[in-house]
C-alpha cells in the first residue's frame, strides 16, 4: 500500500514509500514538479508552499483548502486529500496576473510559495479572514521589501466557489480502513512503518500496544528531525486521520475543550472570541502555513520550554487530558512540564485534550521576539489576575522562555495575591520574579534581557490600570 | 529639467515586468536544481570541522565511505591541482589542510546516490582534533594582533592638529553587526564531465569566470576546457559573487574523478554556517568642530571581523574607508582601518561592499555632534554636506556630481521633516512608555569597482535572418532585473519591442573574462558593452539599406516602423533576410572599460569612482521603553538613479534594499558563541524582516536628474545604494532612545537595535549623570 492523492484531477498512487519522505522531495524529484521550492526545508521561508484540500467531513460537499509548507509535510499526510501546486494555477490565475503587474518578483524563487498562500486566500481557504500581511507572514521575500506582493494581495479578495467535480474525485480516493504501510529502506537495512487510525479509540489500542511509535500530528517540530537531523524514524503514527481529534467543544461553565488534534488555525478565531489576548497570541504562532499544520496538542505535548501556547493555558489554569488504552488522567497543565526534555506522559500514552477555563478580568498575554511575525519568543509571559475592591485575589503569572520549562512565578504571585493593587506591590512582583528564574542567554536574547523584560512586562500591568494611555504598544501604534 | 527623449526611444526608459516575472509567477522558472537530473547524478555533502580552531590529528574516513549509498569519498590529496577556492589568493581551501580555521569548515566530500545519503554518511567519520582557542571577536583579535593585512590609512590635511585646534571636541565608538544574504535560493551547483577532459558547470553565481578559473587550477585544466553557466540565482546580494566557488569546485572535483554528473544543493543551516557574510564593524571616532556643529577635524578608526581567509575583505575594508564621508566635507581627516583575522567564516561582499559600515559610522557622528550642540540632527547634516569650495573627499577626489544639498532639501519638503519632527518632540513630552524618533539621513555611494581593472564588461549579440536577436552578456541575473534593461538597451539600438529579444544564460562559452555582476555595476557596464554590439551590427544594416536604397548610411533610421532609407519603409526582419543573402555579418560582440577612473592603493587617492549615486530618506519609529520593541512607523524617499532605464525595476531596488537594510540595522543579528560556532544558522534563529515589518507607510521618488557622466541612457546603478537609505531607521530609532532620558546625551546604541539592544542602551541612558550642555 501506497499513499493515495489527487494532483490536478489525476489520481497519484506513489507506491512503496519512505513514511518520511516529504511532499517536497515527491513533488520535485519524483513528479518533477519543480516549481514549488525549497528554501530552508524547516516552514521557515514558505518558498515551497503548497495546498492541501479535504473534505470537510467525509460525506461532506465541502472542500477546505490550507496552505502549508511541503518541506516538512510527510507524504503520508496527503492521503485520501488533493494537493494543489503553483503549476496547478496554469500562469493566468488573477493572483499571478496580479503579481506580474505590480512587479511582485524579482529573483523569483519565493515567488511561487506568495503565490500560493495568496492563492489559497482567493479560494477562502484557512486564515482567508485575515489581512493580507498575516496571510504572508510566513513567507520569506529577500528581494522585493514585500510592497508590491501586499498590493497583489489586496487586489484579490477572497471569492470561494464550489467544485462539484473536486468533492467527487476526494469522495472516491476516501479509505475505508486506516492508511497503513511499510517501506523496506535500503539506506537503513529494515521496515519502517506508517500507519494512521481513524478513530481515538483505534488511536489509544496502537500506542498502548506499540508504546514506542512515534505520534506525528502536524510535523512542524518532527519534520525538522527528519530534514535537519537525518533522524530515522522507524514507525509513525500520523493522528491527522483521527475522526474528532479536532473537535472544540464549549461548556456551560464557559471553559472550552480542544482535543489535542485541533489546528491553530482552525482553532484561532474561537481563541480569539475565547479572549482577544489568546487571538494576537495565536497569530503570532509561526506563519500561516505552521498555524494550518501544527496543532494545539502538538505544542503542548512535545514539552518545549519556547512553545507559545503553554504559558497562557497555565496562567488561564487549563487542565491537560492523557489517555493511555482506555485510561484517562487529568492533570493541572503545568504539572505535565516536569523538567526540559521531560514531560509526565507515559509510555502509550497520549495527549489526548486540553480544557481551558475563562479568563479572570485581567487577562494579558506579551510575546517578546527579535521579529514580530514567525519568530520564536525570547520571552513569552501570560497573567491572569483577579482584583477585587482593590485587593488581589488570584494571580497566575506564566512564563516561557525564563527556565527549561513553561513554568509559573510562585514568589511573584505570592507578592500580589492578597495584597492591595497598588504600584509598590506590582513593582514587588517584579523584584521577586528574580527568584522564581535564573533563564538562560542564548541567541534569542541574554539572561539579563529576559529577567528585566519579564519584570517589566509585570510593571507593565499597574502602567496599564493607573494610565491606560500609556501602554500602547507600538504595535498598535504602527496599525493606528 | 529632463531633457526629452528622442523619438526613437521607445524600449528603454519603460517600467517593463522583469523578463522572468511571468515564468517566476508560474513556477516555470528554472533554477539549477530544477533541472532534469541525469542519470548517474551524484549528490554531495561535505564532512564538516566540529571545532573552529584546530590540527587534525587523524581523519578515518572508512564508517564513511562504507555507508549506504556512499560511491566516493574525496579529501585533499585526491586534489590533483590548487587546494584553493580563493578569489583573489588562495588562502580559502576546498578541504582544510592540517590546521582547521573555522567551525564547519570542510574537510572531506561524500558523492552519494542522494542527498540524504550523502548527508547521512559525512556524520560518520572519526576525527581527532588537537582543539585550540579560537579568535572569536575583533577585540580578541585585536589583542592578538591577529590581521589580514597592516592597518591601512586614508588621510587628508592634519587631522591631530585640527582636533586639538577645534573649538569643541568628542569622542566615541559603535559597534555594528554582520548581516547573512539569505538569498532564497541556496547555494548549488551541477559539474558534468565533457569528452577529453572539459566540464561544464551549472553554478548559481555572481561570477561565472572565477569559477571557471577556479576549476580549472583545481584540477590542472586550462580556462577553455571549462565552461561556467547560469541563467538565473534565487537571489545573491553579493553571498554569491565568491562563495558559488566551494561547492561548484567540489561538484568540479567529482565530475572529473567519477566521470559522473555531480549535484551539491547545499542544506539551509550548512549554507550558514559554511559561507561568508556582512563584515561586523566597530568604529571610534573623535571629532572637533565648531558650536554649529560644522567638522574641523576627524580621526575615525574602522576595525572589522574578516573571518579566516582574505576573501574579498581588502577591498570590502577599503570601500568602507571611501564611505566614511558618505555626503559630507572633512576638512582634516584620518581614517585607519583595520582588518582582523579570526577563527569565523570568511566575511564577504553584500549589497554596499564595506559602504554600509563606514556609512553609518559617519551618520554616528553627526547624531553625536547634535547632540552635543543641542541642534536638530538635520541641521547639523546640512552644514556639513560637501559644497563649493568644499568637495574633496579624504582619498582626494573631487565631487563633481554633487546634488545632496537640493535633494535633501526636496524630501525635506516634501515628507515635513520640520512639522513632524516638532510632533515627535510633542509626542515624547506627554508620553512616558512609547518614545519616537525621526531623522533624514542622507546616501552618497561611489560607482565602480575600486579595483580599476575589473571595470570592464563584454557582450555578444546575434541577430538572425528572421530578425529575432539573441542577446548575451558577462553580467549575471540575480532578481535586479539587469537582464531585461540590458534587453531594453539592445532593442532601443534597433527600434524593435523588447520581446524581440531572447534573452539567453550568462556562459563563459560566450563572453570570457568576465568580471562579477557587483558594485552595483551591472547595467553601467553590460549595458555599453551590449549597446556597442549591438550598434555595430547596426552600422552594418544601415550601410546595406544605404546601399540597397541609394542613400548615405547616415540618413538611414531604425524606427518602430521599420528601417527608413531614403524613400523606402523596410521592415526590420526583411533587411535582416536582405543582409544574410548580401553577406553581411549580423553577430557582434561589444566591450566597454569605464573610463576616467585611476587610484592608487599605495596612497588611497585617486578617483576610483566614476561618480556618485544619491539618495535621502526619512524615517519615524516608535520605541517601547519597556520591552526594546519598536516599530517602523513611516518613511519617505527620495532617491537619484539618475535617467531610469526601468523605473520599475529601479523602484523595486529601491524598496527592497531599504527593507533589507533595515533588516541589518533591527532585526537581523548574527551570534557566535565563544567556541566561534554561529548560533543563528536557519530562518528559524535567524530573522529577516516579514511583510508586516515593511512600513504601513512608505512613499518612494525618484529623483529627476540625469547622470552627469556619459552612462548608458545617463541612468546610474541602483543594487546598492539603497541599502543604506535606512540608515534613517537607525538614526530614529537612537534619537527616540535619547528621548527616553532626556538630557543624558546620546545613547550607545550599537546595531542591530533589536529590543534587548535598546532596553540596555536605556538602561545605560538612564544610568548616566545628567549631562550639562557637552559644551
Amino acid at each position: 500500500m501506497g499513499v493515495r492523492f489527487l494532483l490536478d484531477g489525476d489520481v497519484i498512487e506513489t507506491g512503496p514509500v519512505d513514511p518520511t519522505m516529504t511532499v517536497l522531495e515527491l513533488l520535485r524529484y519524483r513528479l518533477r514538479r519543480t516549481g514549488t521550492k525549497e528554501g530552508c526545508a524547516e516552514g521557515d521561508c514558505g518558498a515551497c508552499t503548497v495546498l492541501v484540500g479535504e473534505l470537510l467531513e467525509p460525506d461532506s460537499s465541502i472542500v477546505k483548502w490550507r496552505a502549508v509548507n511541503a518541506c516538512i509535510l510527510f507524504v503520508g499526510m496527503i492521503d485520501g486529500r488533493a494537493l494543489m501546486t503553483v503549476e496547478s494555477l496554469g500562469g493566468s490565475a488573477p493572483i499571478q496576473r496580479e503579481m506580474v503587474a505590480r512587479h511582485g518578483s524579482q529573483c523569483g524563487f519565493c515567488t511561487p510559495g506568495f503565490i500560493m498562500s495568496l492563492h489559497a486566500r482567493s479560494l477562502g481557504a484557512s486564515g482567508s479572514e485575515l489581512p493580507v500581511a498575516d496571510v504572508i507572514a510566513g513567507n520569506l521575500c529577500r528581494c522585493t521589501g514585500y510592497g508590491p506582493i501586499l498590493a497583489a494581495g489586496d487586489a484579490v479578495p477572497p471569492a470561494p466557489h464550489h467544485d462539484g467535480a473536486l468533492v467527487d474525485a476526494l469522495s472516491a480516493i476516501q479509505r475505508a480502513e486506516p492508511l497503513s504501510f511499510t517501506f523496506d529502506d535500503p539506506l537503513v537495512g529494515h521496515a519502517r512503518s506508517w500507519f494512521a487510525p481513524r478513530s481515538i479509540d483505534e488511536l489509544a489500542a496502537y500506542l498502548a500496544d506499540r508504546p514506542e511509535a512515534r505520534i506525528v500530528a502536524g510535523a512542524t517540530d518532527v519534520g525538522l528531525w527528519v530534514t535537519k537531523q537525518q533522524r530515522i524514524l522507524d514507525e509513525i503514527v500520523w493522528v491527522g486521520d483521527v475522526r474528532d481529534f479536532d473537535l472544540i467543544t464549549p461548556h456551560d461553565d464557559g471553559s472550552w475543550t480542544f482535543a489535542a488534534g485541533v489546528r491553530y488555525a482552525s482553532a484561532h478565531a474561537i481563541l480569539a472570541a475565547i479572549h482577544p489576548e489568546l487571538g494576537e497570541l495565536v497569530r503570532r504562532i509561526g506563519g500561516l502555513q505552521v498555524r494550518n499544520s501544527g496543532t494545539i496538542g502538538g505544542n503542548i505535548a512535545n514539552g518545549s520550554p519556547i512553545g507559545d501556547m503553554p504559558p497562557a493555558l497555565i496562567a488561564l489554569g487549563a487542565t491537560l487530558v492523557l489517555r493511555r488504552g482506555d485510561a484517562v488522567r487529568e492533570m493541572p497543565i503545568e504539572a505535565y512540564f516536569l523538567d526540559y526534555g521531560k514531560q509526565d506522559r507515559r509510555p502509550g500514552e497520549f495527549v489526548a485534550a486540553v480544557r481551558i477555563p475563562p479568563a479572570p478580568p485581567l487577562f494579558r498575554i506579551a510575546k517578546l521576539s527579535k521579529r514580530f511575525d514567525s519568530d520564536i519568543s525570547a520571552v513569552c509571559a501570560a497573567f491572569a489576575l483577579d482584583i477585587v475592591d482593590g485587593v488581589v485575589r488570584t494571580a497566575r503569572l506564566a512564563f516561557g522562555g525564563m527556565a527549561g520549562i513553561p513554568k509559573r512565578a510562585a514568589a511573584a504571585e505570592a507578592a500580589l495575591v492578597g495584597q492591595a493593587w497598588s504600584e509598590a506591590v506590582v513593582e514587588a512582583a517584579a523584584l521577586a520574579l528574580a527568584q522564581d528564574f535564573t533563564p538562560l542567554s542564548d541567541m534569542r536574547a541574554s539572561a539579563a534581557y529576559r529577567l528585566l523584560a519579564a519584570q517589566n512586562l509585570i510593571r507593565r500591568l499597574w502602567i496599564e490600570s493607573e494610565a491606560p494611555e500609556e501602554a500602547l504598544s507600538v504595535l498598535a501604534l504602527a496599525d493606528g | 529639467m529632463a531633457e526629452r527623449d528622442p523619438p526613437r526611444l521607445r524600449a528603454v526608459r519603460q517600467s517593463l515586468p522583469h523578463d522572468s516575472a511571468e515564468a517566476h509567477v508560474a513556477g516555470g522558472a528554472v533554477y539549477v536544481d530544477d533541472m532534469p537530473e541525469p542519470p548517474g547524478m551524484l549528490h554531495l555533502a561535505f564532512g564538516q570541522s566540529a571545532h573552529a580552531a584546530a590540527t587534525i590529528v587523524a581523519m578515518d574516513l572508512s564508517p564513511v565511505r562504507a555507508a549506504p549509498g556512499v560511491i566516493a569519498v574525496f579529501a585533499r590529496d585526491d586534489i590533483p591541482g590548487t587546494n584553493s577556492v580563493g578569489p583573489v589568493f588562495d588562502d580559502d581551501k576546498l578541504f582544510a589542510e592540517d590546521a582547521v580555521y573555522c567551525g564547519g569548515q570542510a574537510l572531506f566530500l561524500v558523492a552519494a546516490t542522494s542527498p540524504t545519503a550523502a548527508r547521512r554518511a559525512a556524520k560518520l567519520a572519526r576525527i581527532d582534533y588537537e582543539v585550540a582557542s579560537p579568535l572569536v571577536t575583533i577585540a580578541a583579535a585585536r589583542a592578538a594582533g591577529s590581521v589580514l593585512e597592516d592597518a591601512q590609512h586614508m588621510t587628508r590635511g592634519d587631522a591631530d592638529a585640527a582636533l586639538d585646534a577645534a573649538q569643541y571636541r568628542i569622542t566615541g565608538s559603535l559597534e555594528i553587526g554582520g548581516q547573512d544574504h539569505f538569498y532564497l535560493e541556496g547555494q548549488i551547483a551541477i559539474a558534468t564531465p565533457g569528452e577529453g577532459g572539459t566540464i561544464h558547470i551549472l553554478s548559481s553565481t555572481q561570477h561565472p569566470s572565477e569559477i571557471q578559473h577556479i576549476v580549472a587550477k583545481l584540477l590542472k585544466l586550462t580556462h577553455a576546457d571549462v565552461t561556467v553557466e547560469v541563467r538565473r540565482m534565487g537571489g545573491a546580494f553579493g553571498g554569491k559573487e565568491s562563495q558559488a566557488s566551494l561547492f561548484a569546485a567540489a561538484c568540479a572535483l567529482v565530475a572529473a574523478k567519477t566521470g559522473r554528473p555531480a549535484k551539491f544543493r547545499v542544506d539551509r543551516d550548512d549554507d550558514m554556517v559554511m559561507t561568508g557574510k556582512r563584515h561586523d564593524f566597530t568604529a571610534d571616532y573623535d571629532v572637533g568642530f565648531d558650536s554649529n556643529g560644522r567638522i574641523e577635524g576627524i580621526r575615525l578608526e574602522l576595525a572589522s571581523r574578516c573571518g579566516a581567509t582574505d576573501d574579498l575583505s581588502r577591498a570590502i575594508n577599503d570601500r568602507a574607508m571611501f564611505h566614511a564621508d558618505n555626503c559630507y566635507h572633512l576638512p582634516a581627516v584620518a581614517i585607519v582601518s583595520h582588518r582582523l583575522k579570526t577563527n569565523t567564516v570568511s566575511n564577504t561582499a553584500f549589497r554596499g561592499f564595506g559602504g554600509p559600515q563606514g556609512m553609518l559610522a559617519i551618520e554616528r557622528v553627526i547624531d553625536a555632534i547634535a547632540d552635543a550642540v543641542g541642534r536638530d540632527p538635520l541641521e547639523v547634516r546640512r552644514i556639513n554636506l560637501y559644497g563649493p569650495g568644499r568637495d574633496v573627499t579624504p582619498y582626494h577626489m573631487q565631487v563633481t556630481d554633487n546634488i545632496a544639498p537640493e535633494l535633501i532639501e526636496a524630501l525635506a519638503a516634501s515628507s515635513r521633516y520640520a512639522e513632524r519632527a516638532a510632533e515627535v518632540a510633542a509626542w515624547n513630552a506627554s508620553h512616558r512608555i512609547i518614545k519616537k524618533g525621526i531623522a533624514l539621513t542622507p546616501v552618497k555611494f561611489g560607482i565602480s569597482f575600486t579595483t580599476t581593472h575589473l571595470n570592464q564588461a563584454g557582450a555578444l549579440v546575434l541577430v538572425y535572418a528572421d530578425g529575432s536577436i539573441q542577446l548575451n552578456h558577462g553580467g549575471t541575473e540575480m532578481g535586479q532585473g539587469l537582464y531585461i534593461k540590458v534587453a531594453q538597451i539592445v532593442a532601443d539600438v534597433f527600434a524593435v519591442p523588447v520581446e524581440c529579444v531572447r534573452i539567453t544564460a550568462t556562459t563563459t562559452g560566450k563572453v570570457p573574462n568576465t568580471s562579477a555582476t557587483a558594485a552595483s555595476s551591472g547595467a553601467d557596464l553590460n549595458g555599453i558593452a551590449a549597446q556597442r554590439a549591438a550598434e555595430t551590427i547596426r552600422d552594418r544594416l544601415a550601410a546595406l539599406a544605404g546601399e540597397l536604397h541609394g542613400c548615405a548610411a547616415d540618413t538611414v533610421r531604425f524606427t518602430s516602423e521599420g528601417v527608413r532609407a531614403g524613400e523606402a519603409l523596410v521592415p526590420f526582419h526583411d533587411l535582416c533576410r536582405q543582409a544574410h543573402l548580401a553577406r553581411v555579418s549580423l553577430a557582434s560582440t561589444g566591450f566597454y572599460a569605464t573610463p576616467d577612473i585611476a587610484y592608487d592603493r599605495k596612497t588611497h587617492s585617486g578617483r576610483p569612482f566614476y561618480y556618485f549615486a544619491y539618495g535621502a530618506s526619512v524615517s519615524e519609529v516608535a520605541i517601547d521603553t519597556l520591552t526594546g520593541e519598536h516599530k517602523v512607523l513611516a518613511v519617505d524617499i527620495l532617491h537619484d538613479v539618475g535617467r531610469s532605464l526601468n523605473p520599475a525595476i529601479d523602484l523595486g531596488q529601491i524598496e527592497g534594499g531599504f527593507v533589507q537594510g533595515m533588516g541589518w540595522l533591527t532585526t537581523e543579528e548574527l551570534v557566535f558563541d565563544d567556541a566561534g560556532r554561529l548560533r543563528t544558522h536557519a530562518p528559524s534563529t535567524y530573522k529577516i524582516p516579514t511583510a508586516s515589518d515593511r512600513p504601513a507607510r512608505m512613499e518612494i521618488a525618484l529623483w529627476d536628474g540625469r547622470n552627469v557622466e556619459p552612462t548608458v541612457h545617463r541612468s546610474k546603478a541602483v543594487g546598492e545604494p539603497p541599502l543604506m537609505l535606512p540608515i534613517s531607521v537607525f538614526s530614529a530609532l537612537t534619537r527616540a532612545v535619547a528621548a527616553a532620558a532626556p538630557g543624558k546625551g546620546l545613547p550607545a546604541l550599537d546595531a542591530p537595535a533589536t529590543p534587548e539592544r535598546i532596553l540596555r542602551a536605556i538602561g545605560e541612558l538612564r544610568a548616566r549623570a545628567p549631562t550639562s550642555a557637552a559644551l
